[in-house]
């Protein structure tokens, strides 16, 4: 058996709570977005915006980290193209769990509704009130967030097909577990 | 001795910085605005009318005989996005197929020093009147005055959001109104 190489544990932690939250949060913005208006609208509408800036905070702590600290090298037998398609589709997710919030909080400054995370902590408006930006803010929130999707589903599927498949313990190098040898 | 008295009279009417006697009567409603603040799930909606008829007549010498009146076109209403602007035209906020218009009708106006008035007055929004006490600073320009208050609404004294919208965690309950009005005495 293969030593199990593992991410840290605080890039561990920082991976599954944003993954977490990201379930939760991703659902709701496409529920929220079509309801009619009422006051549980409004609600979900700040729940949604409130992890949306908890999940802003924990990928940036998880950005940090992982500039900081170099993860487990990939398996020495992977084939090139899954090293760079590894590569890329992690970056472009670094990427995503930094701009989809960001561009979430803009959205809201530019609709008028400023952010205030859990009811106390107010974010400054980055961008003023403007109607036409505040609806081009929205479409690249919605169309960065599909493509989201369509890379946690990559992600996903790659790592359950190394680890069933191909039966390396590869799930275990993002585990919650203790550390097997 | 009356003719010391109006000497006198005379005398500090010359000197008041208002003895040319102005009667303030004619609103410029280019430079009046009414706006309002209010919170939702804690966060501050700004919003305003854009058009309403304001009426008044004010001569700083004699505050006491000064009347107002404003009348509001609900359907001018920005209530901080097109889709609250839409929602509060329905029964459950302001009714405006039933209530098109707010109206402010002063009743007593009360000197309190230093450029400061308390007016009295009632306000009639979706078909029930209230009486208002509101703060209002006179500030005098070359070519006009300005009348500026602010105080607070509570929408629920007024059927202003029933039903499920009567939490008022959701929406607060107290509603900053501000208004400027600016006339001239011609």
């Amino acid at each position: 058996m293969n030593t199990v190489l593992r991410y840290s544990p605080p890039a561990v932690v920082l991976h599954w709570l944003i993954a977490l939250l990201i379930f939760v949060t991703f659902p709701l913005g496409v529920y929220m977005h079509e309801l009619p208006l009422s006051p549980d609208k409004l609600k979900l509408y700040s729940y949604h915006k409130w992890i949306g800036i908890t999940i802003l905070m924990l990928a940036s702590l998880r950005v940090m980290w992982r500039v900081t600290h170099t993860p487990p090298p990939l398996p020495d037998d992977m084939v090139r193209w899954q090293r760079l398609a590894s590569q890329a589709v992690h970056g472009l997710l670094y990427v995503l769990i930094l701009a989809i919030p960001l561009s979430g909080w803009l959205m809201s400054s530019a609709k008028g509704f400023q952010t205030v995370w859990f009811g106390v902590l107010p974010l400054p408006d980055l961008i003023g009130k403007d109607k036409a930006l505040g609806d081009l803010l929205a479409e690249v929130h919605e169309i960065l967030n599909f493509t989201l999707l369509a890379l946690v589903i990559l992600h996903v599927g790659a790592a359950f097909k190394h680890h069933f498949f191909e039966r390396q313990p590869f799930m275990q190098r993002m585990g919650l577990g203790k550390e097997e040898r | 001795m009356k003719l010391i008295l109006n000497t006198l009279t005379l005398f500090a009417v010359l000197a008041s910085p208002v003895a040319s006697a102005v009667e303030y009567r004619t609103v410029l409603p280019a430079q009046s605005a009414i706006g309002f603040d209010y919170s939702q799930m804690g966060v501050s909606i700004k919003g305003g009318f854009k058009r309403f008829v304001a009426q008044l007549v004010f001569d700083p010498v004699k505050p006491e005989g000064a009347r107002a009146q404003i009348d509001i076109d609900l359907a001018s209403i920005d209530a901080g996005s097109s889709e609250a602007d839409e929602e509060s035209a329905g029964r459950l906020w302001f009714n405006r197929s039933v209530y098109p218009r707010a109206q402010f009708v002063s009743s007593q106006i009360r000197p309190l020093g230093n450029n400061r008035y308390e007016m009295r007055g009632t306000l009639t929004l979706k078909g029930r009147s209230r009486e208002l006490v509101v703060p209002v600073t006179f500030s005098q320009g070359k070519t006009a005055a300005t009348f500026d208050g602010s105080f607070i609404l509570k929408r629920l004294d007024f059927g202003i959001g029933e039903g499920m919208w009567a939490d008022v965690a959701t929406v607060a309950n107290e509603v900053q109104v501000t208004f400027r009005i600016v006339a001239t005495g011609k």
